[in-house]
């Protein structure tokens, strides 16, 4: 058996269509990406080796906003990490318990997770839309009409509506991590606890957070990440828009390479992203040094 | 009992919290229910919360026939099958090589699998672009379907692998010993064994090919072979002023992926938090 399941030839048949196809749709296309990088193109004109001319731009702030763009991708990273998982943290900790209605709070919370971002976004715009949206609506039933904005279309609020949405849709993909998480916690901990004496927020804070630690990890880096590199909702919902108020790398790097057709710089900014989120996903493994219990 | 009393207090005052979150998350979604059954008179009428006075099933009929949505539709589910069925059998059986035969370099390799799970797809967009244009795949649905299934390896190669190591090996030794070939083995053996994965790998696969806006919207301007994501973002335009038939084909790309989480909910979870070990 050990000479069939050796035999060099089965081996490649096995392996070979899935390295072949990851490969060509994920390596050469990254290298290809940190080649372009380096280089001046149109995709017409010849091609001009500039070396890290590319990369300096970005850094001047060349194309203008380019600077913006990293920042608001940032604010959104840590709105994530400080709004959304807490929030997230505190809806598993709290349906985790064994209440009533556990199921149907859950699956409600998750439904905007399956949902197509575009779908989504085409929603949410309608919801913003001053004149005939929900959002106008429902506070001048209120009777706060001064409250009322053109949300999207202003250039104050359409980062904050935008980070908004993106609350609304992940917060239950978060809330199920962290569920599934402390669902696998022993009972027996908890209640021993319990009989113990200690309250709900002593157990949350003494037990099951410290326990799930690993899985607060893997959300905050989830959230950092898709922030980073965040693009179908802020596609749907401004483009970038209003003034590059809401622009982030991903969507200046479309501009640039899909409408302006300036290759070069297009790939030094995919490069960008892909460094920045491995620097991130490095400092979070070593900065969160989360210990892993056995139980 | 002042105590008893606070708790209870405490209580209610957590079902409100938790049911006020749940409003929010569940009301847009209902909101865009009923817009999409409303009339323009009524939706840029006075009250954008009333419910639908009688339901135009109209915008439905309208967006499916004249807005071209069935194809959308018929694209989306073409090109979701295909990328599944493909990635599939190709990680399954790169998964099973690393898992199960003896060769030396196999950790490499599935170190080099898992590479792919730190890449964002918009990293590849331009060289994709261009590959699509060079070898003619631009504007066909292989345009997708091929980043697709490339884009779903890594991830179904690291649950399958996980899967078939906890498989005994005893299971294909007694197989061999009745002279089965190794194909055979992992045919009609080996991939019943790892059904429950295979399910999970499909959600995912399903779920991300299903949703996906970017390379859709820039490899597929073909009306013929648009998605319903690059779809519905070209009829936006539109149907700028007719926000009932636009609603009607959000509700309808977005029906199969909440039809398919209310009847298989455990498994739909399931396919997120296993998903997410690889952190």
């Amino acid at each position: 058996m050990n000479r069939v399941l050796s035999n060099k030839k089965t081996i490649l048949i096995f392996v070979l269509p899935a390295f072949v196809f990851f490969s060509l749709i994920i390596i050469l296309p990254i290298l290809y990406s940190g080649y372009l990088s380096t280089i001046e193109w149109n995709g017409y004109s010849e091609k001009i080796f500039v070396g890290l001319e590319n990369f300096k731009n970005l850094f001047a702030d060349f194309p203008k906003g380019f600077t913006l763009g990293v920042k608001n991708s940032f604010l959104l990273a840590i709105l994530s990490v400080f709004v959304q998982i807490p929030l997230s943290l505190i809806l598993a900790l709290v349906i985790s318990k064994g209440i009533k209605g556990e199921g149907f709070f859950r699956t409600v919370y998750f439904i905007p997770v399956i949902i197509s971002t575009t779908v989504i976004g085409q929603l949410w715009l309608k919801i913003y839309q001053p004149k005939y949206g929900v959002l106008n609506y429902l506070l001048a039933q209120l009777g706060l009409e001064n409250l009322q904005n053109s949300w999207l279309a202003s250039a104050e609020t359409a980062l904050a509506c935008t980070f908004f949405v993106i609350v609304w849709q992940y917060v239950g993909y978060h809330m199920l991590l962290l569920y599934s998480s402390i669902k696998s916690i022993p009972k027996s901990l908890l209640e021993a606890a319990k009989v113990d004496g200690a309250t709900n927020t002593q157990i949350a804070r003494h037990i099951t957070i410290p326990l799930i630690a690993p899985m607060i990890k893997v959300c905050v880096t989830f959230a950092l990440i898709g922030s980073l590199k965040t693009f179908d909702l802020i596609y749907v919902l401004t483009k970038g828009g209003p003034i590059h108020s809401t622009e982030v790398p991903t969507t200046i790097m479309y501009r640039v390479l899909l409408t302006e057709n300036n290759y070069g710089l297009g790939s030094a900014m995919a490069i960008f992203i892909i460094i920045e989120c491995l620097i991130f996903t490095i400092l979070i493994q070593k900065g969160f040094k989360a210990e892993s219990y056995t139980y | 009992m002042n105590l008893r009393e606070k708790i209870k207090n405490l209580k209610i005052l957590q079902y409100i919290i938790l049911i006020i979150v749940a409003f929010v998350q569940i009301y847009p979604l209902f909101w865009l229910l009923t817009f999409s059954l409303k009339s323009n008179l009524e939706i840029f009428g006075k009250n954008p919360l009333a419910l639908p006075k009688s339901f135009m099933i109209s915008n439905y009929a309208n967006i499916l026939v004249n807005g071209n949505l069935l194809t959308y539709l018929f694209n989306s589910v073409f090109v979701t099958a295909i990328t599944i069925a493909f990635s599939t059998i190709i990680s399954a059986m790169a998964a099973y090589a690393i898992a199960r035969m003896c060769w030396k370099i196999k950790e490499h390799v599935l170190t080099y699998f898992l590479l792919g799970l730190m890449i964002p797809m918009q990293a590849t967009l331009l060289p994709l672009f261009l590959m699509m244009k060079r070898t003619g795949a631009y504007n066909t649905p292989w345009a997708l379907i091929l980043p697709y299934t490339g884009f779903a390896l890594p991830m179904a190669i690291f649950i399958f692998v996980g899967f078939f190591r906890s498989i005994p090996k005893e299971m294909e030794e007694a197989a061999f010993i009745d002279g089965a070939s190794i194909y055979q083995i992992f045919r009609v053996i080996m991939l019943p064994l790892i059904k429950p994965a295979i399910a999970t790998v499909s959600i995912f696969t399903f779920l991300s090919c299903w949703n996906e806006l970017m390379f859709a919207i820039t490899f597929i301007s073909k009306e013929q072979f648009k998605t319903l994501t690059v779809g519905i973002m070209g009829m936006v335009g539109m149907y700028a002023t007719n926000w009932g038939e636009l609603g009607a084909g959000l509700v309808v790309a977005a029906l199969p992926t909440v039809i398919i989480y209310v009847f298989m909910s455990s498994q739909v979870e399931k396919s997120f938090t296993t998903g997410a070990i690889k952190g």
